[in-house]
């Protein structure tokens, strides 16, 4: 799993999350899972940065809230992505092929299972069941659930978005266009 | 000094220092009981290797002998068919995630689980379990010694030292079930982490797993001729 790079302005928001959280839960050694907690309640994940500042005031190794943090699963060391894309891999998606249809992801967004685009454009995640066995493989995307799945339908699934993306893109240079214009006019 | 408890191992008669965790006594008595993650200096046992059982007068079933402390007049018994049950599955699961190629292994003769198989009369490779193990590059950072996570037993002593006898806290466990593995911060190589390499680990390991470079050269000098 390789470390993300922050963005701008994200060392100063998990120092005060980081630093809020120690506060109110305190520094012993019997917190670094409420602290952990409440760290990804603020920010969405752990950061390395922010493993380190707690490791650093709860006086731990730094490798121990390492272990901590990848041994529940609760905990994710990778950023939410904007477009969150998780792939069933219970004993009904499993048996029609979820892990085919994970590896389609992971082929076509350069990334594993647990890791988010370098751009925050998407984050793959693995899940136990979604409780519509009957519809398998399924996936969710950013809560809407995609019944049975082929590879083709992953290409399917990530082109509505970059369409949407793109829509998005134009409809936003077409404002701003728009406000330079009216403000030439004013 | 602390007073002494008498106690009976295998029919033997013998003494230790009250308070003492079984499996010592025995091993300070000659009486050997496989074990692998405990430590006589460690405060707290682990028991995550599963091999020390033992069976116990008055105790339902066999218990693991590093946990539990001698007692006056207990009957202790090394060898049952419970325990040997046991022993045996515990020990071809650990070798099932073991990369077992003992002839061009730096520890061998010196490794513990090949001294346990001896002891028990086990076999060195896998009858009924399939091997699961992970093609997984050895780290070979350090400038004195080697870090191979495939020939890892898990019994985490040398985190125990790391952490405790030298106080680095360099090296921890991370991960869960089959991916649990030793590693630094962000599983990273060992030269590039706060390891110190004091070498405290690689002198505790019973097995491969960490090992100095001087010894794996060594299998590769060529034998003297007479």
């Amino acid at each position: 799993m390789r470390a993300m790079d922050l963005i701008e302005g994200e060392e100063e928001l998990i120092h005060t999350a980081v630093g809020a959280v120690l506060q109110s839960c305190g520094t012993g050694r019997e917190s670094l899972i409420p602290v952990l907690q409440g760290v990804q309640d603020r920010l969405g994940y752990l950061p390395r940065l922010a493993m380190q500042r707690i490791a650093g005031d709860m006086q731990l190794p730094e490798v121990e809230v390492f272990g901590v943090g990848t041994f529940y699963n609760q905990f994710r060391l990778n950023p939410p992505g904007k477009h969150r894309v998780e792939v069933c891999l219970g004993t009904a998606c499993h048996m029609m092929g979820g892990h085919i249809i994970l590896e389609s992801f992971e082929r076509r967004l350069s990334i594993h299972e647990g890791e988010t685009t370098p751009d925050r454009e998407y984050s793959l995640e693995r899940v136990a069941c979604v409780g519509c066995c009957a519809l398998a493989p399924v996936v969710v995307v950013d809560e809407k659930v995609e019944a049975k799945v082929s590879p083709i339908r992953v290409d399917g699934i990530l082109l509505t978005f970059e369409i949407e993306k793109k829509e998005q893109e134009a409809e936003q240079q077409r404002e701003a266009e728009q406000q330079r214009e009216e403000g030439r006019e004013a | 000094m602390s007073r002494e408890v008498a106690l009976t191992i295998d029919d033997r008669q013998v003494k230790a220092a009250e308070g003492e965790r079984l499996l010592w006594a025995a091993l300070d008595n000659g009486i050997y009981i496989p074990h692998l993650c405990d430590l006589r200096e460690a405060e707290r046992t682990v028991a995550s290797c599963r091999l020390c059982f033992v069976e116990v007068e008055g105790l339902r079933g066999p218990v693991t002998s590093c946990t539990l402390a001698v007692s006056e007049g207990m009957v202790v018994k090394t060898r049952s068919p419970g325990v040997d049950r046991l022993v045996r599955t515990g020990f071809e699961l650990l070798l099932s995630n073991h990369r077992l190629h003992c002839a061009k292994c730096a520890k061998n003769k010196h490794c513990e689980l090949q001294k346990i198989a001896r002891e028990r009369g086990l076999k060195l490779k896998l009858t009924r379990l399939r091997s699961l193990l992970q093609d997984v590059p050895i780290d070979e950072s350090p400038r004195h010694f080697n870090y191979d996570a495939g020939k890892c037993v898990l019994c985490g002593r040398c985190i125990w030292a790391d952490q405790e006898q030298v106080r680095v806290g360099a090296i921890g466990f991370i991960r869960r079930g089959i991916a649990r593995k030793m590693a630094t911060f962000e599983d990273g190589c060992l030269a590039d982490s706060i390891c110190t390499q004091c070498e405290a680990c690689v002198k505790v390991c019973p097995v491969g797993a960490l090992y100095l470079k001087a010894d794996e050269l060594r299998l590769y000098e060529p034998k003297k001729k007479c």
